[in-house]
């Protein structure tokens, strides 16, 4: 950081409400490890572990919130400290939703488990989460150490993550249309991957939020956009 | 006042009302105003921001010639009221500052009834040519002030009896009852409390629309609330000055940075 506040106190507050985002960070961290194991593995246990966890990441991103409407209308944050305020209330959103993602892929994950074989398809998901899950911890660590170069490079993984997407997307598609039977567990296997697909603009949004910190502007380039399933037609 | 549109209201394109060149000012040997180079815009509202001794108020001084009072003070450089020098030989102080008018940072009233406070700058300058105008022109100012309504039955009375808030504001009045073209306020709510610091603000916001105001203040939040332009200030320096929005958001100088944000810099 740069120098210290004449208002001690207002420093603390800064650094208490970054603090729960850490915080936050690590549970969702977790929440997309785990629900994408619970799935690879059929843990059933796993995948109630995660639904049931992501009460407490919504109460993070309330505290987070309520503590920054405290700083905003006490301290009256200007510049870098009203940058700083307003990037953790968004982050704070962007790390709840990608709670939200988490917890769908595990109800999901609850449903598949009974009778569906899903071995081909959840290693490739685990590897997609994966990859978004480093994104994340990426994020928040060049949100900590203010570095704008890792921001942008996690923004521009997001590709692969999109690129991953595609390829499930495509086949998804052709299971379904080889066998009817197919359709429940690939509808909610395609689910899961778009959330995770959806994770990834997440965490690139965190990181634009590190940019805008920094730098006062947000980044010039448009995001990168590798997610072409919008406009796949299917031959029937 | 909308604060939303403090952003939009600054991009209106203006015209130059004062503009300084290099200008320097020297207490005997102290230096404390260099080199500074800045326009104040018509009908715009701008504010001097910066830490106590930074030269904002000498600066502000400069602008009607009050420094002129001070021997030891010296003004070098050019500074052009309408394109006009206004240290030039030919200029009358008096006259200009019929022009430029200011309000300080304590109620200063004369001690007389608060008729005469405000009549007394278009008397002596000659703006009425009978009583009916003179007292036109009392309550023109003292209702574009906010304070008639508060007065009106007392218009005898020692304006000096009134409260601090409401001595201010017929401070105002007196300083806008020559049409002055600017305004210059050094500090003018460091004395109120809040209400009467937010119907001054009120007052600063329509005075906009006839005026240009020069607001030196140290109140971080009162320059975000009532400028367009603001300019930072530090140790004789004039480090920043730009649209205020982007000042309280994102300022250039790390000196700025560090002031607004009220960290040790």
């Amino acid at each position: 950081m740069v120098e210290q506040h004449i208002t001690s106190a207002f420093d603390r507050d800064l650094e208490a409400v970054q603090a729960q985002i850490m915080k936050m960070g690590g549970l969702v961290e977790a929440a997309i490890i785990d629900s994408a194991r619970a799935l690879e593995t059929r843990d059933e246990e796993l995948a109630q572990k995660v639904r049931a966890g992501d009460a407490a990441i919504d109460g993070l991103a309330e505290m987070i919130n309520e503590d920054a409407a405290r700083v905003i209308a006490i301290r009256a944050p200007a510049a870098v400290d009203l940058r700083l305020v307003l990037s953790v209330m968004k982050i704070a959103g962007n790390l709840e939703r990608i709670g939200d993602y988490a917890k769908n892929i595990a109800k999901r994950t609850g449903v598949l488990i009974q009778g569906h074989d899903t071995s081909e398809s959840a290693a490739a998901l685990r590897r997609m989460a994966r990859e978004v899950e480093l994104m994340l911890k990426d994020a928040l660590d060049s949100y900590i150490q203010r570095d704008v170069e890792l921001a942008a490079d996690v923004i521009a993984r997001d590709t692969e993550v999109d690129q991953m997407y595609n390829a499930l997307f495509r086949e998804f598609l052709t299971h379904m249309m080889e066998d009817p039977r197919n359709i429940t567990p690939c509808m909610h296997l395609h689910f899961i991957a778009k959330n995770i697909e959806r994770m990834g603009d997440h965490v690139t949004s965190i990181s634009e939020e590190l940019i805008y910190l920094v730098t006062g502007n947000r980044p010039e380039d448009e995001r990168p956009k590798a997610d072409t399933t919008s406009s796949i037609q299917q031959e029937v | 006042m909308n604060t939303m549109n403090v952003m939009d209201r600054t991009l209106e394109t203006k015209t130059t009302k004062i503009a300084a060149r290099d200008v320097n000012v020297y207490y005997g040997d102290t230096h404390a105003i260099k080199d500074v180079n800045v326009k104040i815009e018509a009908n715009t509202v701008t504010a001097f921001i910066g830490p106590s001794g930074c030269g904002k108020s000498t600066f502000l001084r400069c602008l009607n010639r009050m420094n002129d009072t001070i021997d030891i003070c010296r003004v070098t450089g050019d500074i052009l009221l309408d394109g006009e020098d206004i240290y030039d030989k030919r200029v009358d102080p008096v006259q200009l500052r019929a022009k430029v008018g200011m309000v300080f940072q304590k109620p200063n009233p004369f001690p007389k009834s608060i008729f005469d406070n405000v009549s007394y700058g278009p008397r002596i300058h000659g703006l009425a040519r009978n009583k009916a105008e003179l007292e036109e022109i009392v309550e023109k100012s003292l209702r574009r002030a906010a304070i008639w309504e508060e007065v009106k039955d007392r218009l005898d009375a020692p304006g000096t009896g009134l409260s601090g808030g409401q001595q201010q504001r017929l401070c105002i009045a007196r300083a806008i009852a020559t049409e002055p073209e600017v305004l210059l306020m050094d500090e003018p709510c460091s004395a109120l409390d809040p209400i009467a610091t937010a119907q001054v603000e009120e007052l600063i916001d329509e005075l906009r629309a006839s005026y240009s105001v020069v607001i030196v203040t140290h109140s971080m939040q009162q320059a975000a609330r009532v400028s367009q332009k603001t300019a930072f200030f530090h140790l004789g320096n004039l480090v920043e000055f730009g649209p205020t929005g982007q000042i309280f958001t994102n300022p250039e100088d790390p000196r700025t940075e560090s002031y607004i944000t009220g960290r040790i810099g």
